[in-house]
């Protein structure tokens, strides 16, 4: 147990060489692509919709496809409103404030992993954005929870509590619904990968002992 | 796999035919085609798309109808100088103001907005003979936008509507002569000296297509009938035909019959604009009208075998082409000739002081078509088309040559008739369309009152081959055939582009205010409720709807029907319209939407309350 502890410790105080700073960098760097890229993305198909109604969800907005013939998020806002779900706005989702403030906060923690040049430092970044990671999923799945179990008891029509589908496929009246992870999410998934190797390469040169 | 296609489908629609033919298919009689060359080169599948539009006027309903080629399906209607309750089109304020109280017109010549020759997919423009107007169709919507008219001293504008090359001047006329200006009284013995006929070029704004008054010229009271604008070296021309040269009255049929040769008119335009600057134009009624007295250079006459119909200006704009109704042959000018003459001054009198051309100076060719030429469109070949009404049939001939190619017969009597792109620079060739004016029951039997046929033609080959038999609503004079990809129309009208004063956008912004007996109603439709859905007047009030449909989805339309007040208004996607009216009957009046829009739609209704 001693030994353990003292090991642990060590592993804290080891410096990071230059290839795990760079690699810290780059995993600083592929945070940035979540600015701009959409980290969900829901695609309802129906007869009437063969090329499917499509939500992208980035980490500040909610976006439907937009074409001159038609506006997504409103259309599904529309056939919505007859289950009695809420309309999807921005407004309503709080993540939006925080989540692009968290990630600039752990782009921050990454340089001054870089700069001190310690391994512990890396370890916070890489506990906070996990902690962060998983923290996010659920709030995103307790969304999708809420919006299908808080519906209007007036609806005209009336369906029974459901979740809408996260992850996969799920057949939801006479609508085939997908909702899958898009490029955004893949960048930020990347991250703590990159920081664990960056750990990797320093902790192998140190452990000597 | 195309080619698996092409060789499939012909054998399973030709034993389907087999089947169908061994057991009840009935047919009339008329001319026939090759049924699976025919079925292959018009089947278009569910889901494809027709490879072109064709704008076929409606005539005395006053519409424009839409049909996709080459599967002959009639897709949609604009309406154009009658109401038409399935759009709401002439109920409400603006389309109503647009139709100035006429609920009628005579629908005749569609005429597509041109660039350099070509047509550039942007206005349908459309005569109306009954009340003398000009009509725009925008092509980004397929909506009316604009009725010109009456169009000051123009009486019967039926030789109309060609566009110049460059759609500088949409073309008009009159076909039935008066005493001018219009509401002139003056006795039917003194027609052929106090009754005047007018040719005139509408003007039309580049960019917008408004149109307003450009010139008129005055003529004889002869009888104005067909007209095309030049292109090319004939580009700062117009041309008409007429008949009646004789200045007769009473039965036209023996009255005005009597020579052996009309005429074609011949108007340089731009002599006509000179003249206009130059001061020498009058004003009638309004509009600037150039006396050919006043101004030589501007206007001739060019003798055109019997009671010619239909003049069309060949594709390289050498060649005008005036077809003889009464007669077997279609006369071919030479510009290059008209202007020599011209110039020689080689005329061969005068009519009302407007020089006659020396027709065998002018003329390239009689050719020998057929009985009863009437008009004449152009392939992509060299050829022209001659329609033959007495001989119910089309001529193919060469153009220079002058030799007839190919014959082919037509159920019923054609009148006009209209090749893809065949009257720009540029035909395509491919398809012509017959619009025949009778169909003598070539159809299931629907009682008297026929529809007229329309017959698709491929024009591809040496020989002309009939490839479908359409019924048509009353009456196609004349069509547009345009590639479909040349036309650029929305699906939905952008929220951003709506700038009625009047639209509102959020349910909470509806509202009813009073001021003094009027009533205004800021409403909007949306799946699958009216806001408001209630609406309380007092008997007399005005009562004003601006509505506006806040959906952004295609063919999401709503209705606004309003029972026992003779309403029903139609608002796309992102449209706002206005209905008035005046609330004279007491009583309870439910409205509600006409389209049908959702699985709700039943539910979406109000009521009109007015209180006694």
């Amino acid at each position: 147990m001693k030994n353990f502890l003292e090991t642990t410790r060590l592993f804290f105080e080891t410096s990071l060489d230059i290839r795990s700073r760079v690699l810290v960098f780059v995993a600083a760097l592929v945070l940035v692509p979540s600015y701009f890229l959409p980290l969900w993305n829901m695609t309802l198909y129906s007869n009437q919709f063969l090329e499917g109604l499509s939500l992208d969800i980035y980490t500040y907005k909610l976006e439907g496809t937009k074409t001159p013939e038609r506006d997504d998020l409103k259309e599904i806002n529309a056939l919505n409103h007859y289950i009695g779900m809420k309309p999807l706005v921005d407004s309503d989702f709080t993540e939006f404030n925080w989540i692009p403030f968290v990630i600039g906060g752990t782009m921050l923690l990454c340089f001054r992993a870089i700069v001190i040049g310690k391994m512990d430092k890396l370890v916070d970044v890489f506990v906070l954005f996990t902690y962060f990671g998983i923290f996010s999923l659920w709030s995103f799945y307790y969304k999708l929870y809420q919006y299908g179990h808080t519906l209007d008891p007036t609806a005209a029509v009336k369906v029974p509590p459901f979740t809408p589908p996260m992850f996969g496929h799920q057949t939801m009246a006479n609508f085939e619904v997908y909702s899958f992870p898009s490029a955004g999410s893949f960048f930020m998934a990347a991250m703590p990968l990159l920081l664990l190797a960056a750990m990797y390469l320093s902790k192998k040169k140190h452990s000597v002992k | 796999m195309k080619s698996i296609l092409s060789t499939i489908i012909p054998l399973v629609l030709s034993a389907i035919l087999a089947i169908s033919c061994g057991g009840e298919k009935k047919s009339r009689s008329g001319a026939r085609s090759d049924v699976q060359d025919a079925a292959v080169k018009t089947y278009v599948a569910p889901g494809d798309l027709d490879e072109y539009y064709m704008f076929a006027s409606g005539g005395h309903s006053g519409q424009v109808y839409i049909y996709g080629l080459p599967s002959m399906r009639h897709i949609s209607t604009i309406p154009v100088f009658a109401p038409y309750s399935a759009t709401g089109y002439g109920f409400d304020k603006e389309s109503k103001e647009m139709l100035g109280g006429f609920t009628w017109g005579d629908a005749h010549h569609p005429s597509l907005s041109e660039t350099d020759g070509d047509y550039d997919g942007r206005w349908l423009f459309i005569s109306d003979n009954a009340n003398n107007r000009m009509a725009r169709v925008d092509l980004r919507d397929f909506k009316t936008k604009q009725i010109f008219g009456p169009i000051p001293n123009v009486s019967g504008n039926h030789c109309s509507s060609f566009v110049t090359e460059n759609t500088e001047y949409v073309l008009a006329g009159s076909r039935f002569s008066i005493p001018l200006p219009r509401h002139t009284y003056e006795k039917i013995e003194d027609y052929a000296t106090k009754y005047k006929g007018v040719v005139a070029g509408i003007k039309v704004d580049p960019k917008t297509g408004t149109m307003s008054l450009g010139w008129e010229i005055l003529m004889p009271p002869f009888n104005y009938d067909l007209g095309d604008a030049g292109k090319g070296p004939s580009k700062d021309w117009g041309f008409w035909t007429c008949y009646n040269s004789e200045r007769a009255t009473g039965k036209l049929e023996v009255t005005s019959t009597q020579k052996d040769r009309d005429y074609v008119v011949a108007v340089n335009w731009k002599e006509a604009e000179k003249a206009i600057t130059a001061g020498k134009a009058k004003i009638i009624d309004g509009a600037k009208v150039i006396d050919p007295k006043d101004a030589p250079g501007v206007v001739f006459l060019i003798p055109a075998a019997k009671s010619p119909h239909g003049v069309d200006v060949s594709p390289d704009g050498k060649y005008i082409v005036a077809s003889g109704k009464l007669q077997s042959i279609t006369t071919v000018f030479n510009i290059e000739k008209i202007q020599t003459a011209i110039e020689k001054k080689d005329f061969t009198g005068t009519e009302d002081g407007i020089p006659v051309l020396n027709y065998d100076a002018v003329k390239d060719a009689e050719v020998n078509v057929g009985l009863g030429p009437l008009h004449t469109q152009f392939d992509d070949q060299g050829n022209a088309y001659t329609s033959l009404f007495v001989e119910s049939a089309v001529a193919k001939w060469k153009l220079g040559t002058w030799e007839v190619l190919d014959k082919i017969p037509v159920s019923y009597n054609i009148g006009h008739l209209s090749a893809a792109e065949g009257d720009t620079k540029h035909p395509d060739g491919k398809f012509l369309v017959a619009l025949n004016k009778l169909s003598h029951g070539r159809h299931l039997n629907v009682g008297p009152s026929q529809p007229e046929a329309s017959q698709l033609i491929d024009i591809s080959g040496e020989k002309m081959s009939l490839l479908y038999d359409a019924f048509t609503e009353p009456e196609p004079h004349y069509a547009q055939i345009v590639k479909a990809d040349k036309i650029k129309p929305i699906e939905v009208y952008p929220k951003e582009e709506n700038k009625n004063p009047n639209a509102i956008w959020d349910i909470k912004d509806s509202k009813i205010t009073r001021s003094g007996k009027h009533v205004v109603v800021k409403a909007i439709a949306v799946r699958t409720s009216f806001e408001p859905t209630k609406i309380e007047v007092n008997k007399g009030d005005l009562v004003t709807i601006h509505l506006t449909n806040i959906e952004q989805t295609t063919d999401e339309l709503h209705g606004f029907g309003l029972n026992e007040y003779n309403i029903n208004v139609v608002v796309d996607p992102g449209e706002t319209k206005t209905i008035e009216f005046v609330a004279d009957k007491p009583g309870v009046f439910p409205y509600y939407c006409t389209n049908f829009c959702s699985a709700l739609h039943q539910e979406m209704q109000g009521y009109l309350l007015v209180k006694p």
